[in-house]
């Protein structure tokens, strides 16, 4: 076990809840073993607590998030949730990506439906449209259901893309650089709402950024990761009340986590 | 920059005053004029042109009609056809050979180009002897076509089919090939399978593709099946083409091309119709081939 996992292994035994994702010793492999994606990566998921992962381009993050998902397989280690080894793609991940991938030829609340429809059928779509608007509703889209994405704005699609990946009511989160793609604004606002569903749904969730401040705002465990090869070097557990604030991301103590991951990245992430 | 300032005139009170730029902004005068007065105006310059060329003896007569001659056997020919002459029968036979020609057509270029678009195996294996086929001239077929199908329908059904395969097949692998990683990993996280992931996703996602390509085939279908007539006789209207052309009945001709237009255009525009209905939601549909 490195130094770091260690680390992460103690904070983590602090924390309550049921193990929901287990990771142990996860390596990907690229060219017979000469380029190290992922190294030997530990991690468990806790019911209901929300994690990040930050660290520079290329280092594998998302790679990670892909074996998570079982949409790659790892060279070496496991991936478990819920008790079941994950070795293909899972319907009980809901999954997030930058860009909202909403399909322009369905209405938004056909796209919504989409993941009910493909696991059991146009009937069972259709008969899940109450649970689909009231999605909606819950995230500032009401009345927007017959309205086909080219009309909605940036924000709005990636709240679309939420309620898509809730309506099968998920066991993990898993987000891919979300918000990425949104203006400064819309992204503060995301990543309230996204926070007051996780908050409500008691979500486990595993969310991949390349902004510091989001990883801070949003998580109670933010892990450091390292480029070539792909490690965690670091786990920083955030101690901020919840719910959180637009007001706490000038807060001193939001700042100090702020500065302690960004002295990180900058000391040995990049190198 | 100070001179530019000091151009402005500056009253007596010393108030600086602004003047209007407001200016007429360019439209050349061609692009000015209405579009129903344009599209006439070619049409009456083409006239014009056509008339004079054989009023004053600059093209012969025997090989180039008078517009008026070319008209009044339009008229002839249009008589004939909605009585239900046997121009019509002649005209039913073409469009069933270009109709029943593009429905296979249709079978067989979406089947390949699933097959080519989908799998590595028909990327690496089959689409190179798709190329070599389509880099032929598929017309150069068409005697082969009547050796083996004989000189009815079928034979002007294969070469139509034939032709127009090939850009429906490009059309599709390039559409399934348009789908990007994200839209591929959603649909595998939804645990879909692979023929939801074609028709759920990768087909409606190509549609813009394979649209650009049908139309394509809706013109080759027609001079598929022409060409067949010109050259295996039959009952169609490239027979009555031929027929006429043989005769040096110019105007004859001329009026057969244009009733033959008419039914590429009933072709080409099912198409787009469709294409309106199926594909409204993309960009090219909106601002492509007029409004």
């Amino acid at each position: 076990m490195t130094l770091a996992a260690q680390k992460a292994a103690a904070v983590q035994a602090d924390l309550k809840g049921r193990p929901v994702y287990q990771l142990r010793g996860v390596s990907k492999h690229y060219a017979h073993g000469h380029i190290k994606a992922l190294d030997t990566i530990d991690l468990t998921l806790r019911e209901g607590t929300f994690s990040s992962v930050i660290g520079p381009s290329g280092c594998g993050k998302s790679t990670l998030l892909k074996i998570m998902a079982g949409l790659v397989s790892p060279t070496r280690g496991s991936v478990v949730l819920e008790g079941k080894p994950v070795t293909g793609a899972r319907r009980d991940i809901g999954m997030m990506f930058q860009q909202a991938t909403l399909f322009p030829w369905r209405t938004t609340v056909e796209n919504i439906l989409l993941p009910i429809e493909v696991r059991d059928g146009r009937a069972a779509a259709k008969a899940a449209r109450g649970a689909a608007e009231e999605l909606l509703n819950t995230v500032g889209l009401k009345g927007f259901e017959d309205v086909y994405p080219t009309q909605l704005s940036g924000g709005m699609a990636q709240r679309a893309a939420i309620c898509r990946m809730l309506v099968t009511k998920p066991s993990v989160l898993l987000l891919d650089e979300p918000f990425s793609a949104l203006d400064e604004l819309a992204r503060d606002f995301m990543n309230i709402e996204l926070q007051r569903i996780c908050l409500e749904r008691n979500a486990t969730a595993f969310l991949v950024t390349h902004s510091i401040p989001e990883a801070v705002f949003l998580s109670d465990i933010v892990y450091v990761m390292s480029s070539r090869p792909g490690q965690f070097v670091e786990t920083i557990e955030i101690d901020l009340p919840r719910p959180r604030t637009v007001e706490m991301l000038v807060d001193p103590a939001f700042g100090q986590y702020v500065n302690r991951i960004r002295n990180r990245l900058d000391k040995g992430a990049f190198v | 920059m100070s001179s530019v300032s000091t151009d402005i005139p500056i009253h007596a009170d010393g108030e600086t005053v602004f003047p209007d730029t407001v200016w007429e902004e360019e439209v050349a005068f061609i692009d000015r004029i209405p579009r129903p007065i344009a599209m006439i105006g070619i049409l009456i310059v083409f006239i014009a042109v056509w008339q004079g060329l054989t009023s004053f003896g600059i093209v012969s007569r025997i090989i180039l009609p008078t517009p008026w001659e070319t008209a009044k056997d339009i008229v002839f020919v249009g008589k004939n056809l909605f009585s239900g002459g046997y121009m019509l029968e002649a005209f039913w036979m073409t469009t069933k050979a270009v109709l029943m020609g593009f429905v296979y057509a249709l079978i067989f270029g979406f089947s390949l180009g699933i097959l080519v678009g989908e799998t590595s195996f028909g990327e690496r294996a089959v689409l190179p002897y798709l190329v070599a086929i389509d880099t032929m001239p598929k017309v150069a077929f068409a005697p082969l076509f009547l050796a083996w199908l004989g000189f009815g329908i079928a034979s002007k059904v294969a070469l139509a089919a034939f032709i127009a395969t090939f850009p429906i097949v490009v059309a599709v692998a390039a559409g399934l090939h348009a789908a990007d990683d994200n839209a591929c990993m959603l649909f595998r996280t939804m645990g879909a399978t692979r023929w939801q992931t074609l028709f759920k996703m990768k087909l409606p996602t190509g549609l813009p593709h394979i649209f650009t390509g049908l139309k394509i085939a809706a013109v080759g279908v027609m001079a598929g099946a022409i060409t067949a007539e010109f050259l295996g006789g039959g009952n169609g209207f490239g027979e009555l083409i031929r027929v006429a052309a043989s005769q040096l009945n110019t105007p004859r001709v001329f009026s057969l091309i244009l009733y033959l237009s008419l039914l590429g255009f009933a072709l080409f525009w099912s198409v787009v119709w469709l294409e309106r209905r199926l594909v409204f939601w993309h960009s090219s549909t909106v601002s492509g081939i007029n409004k």
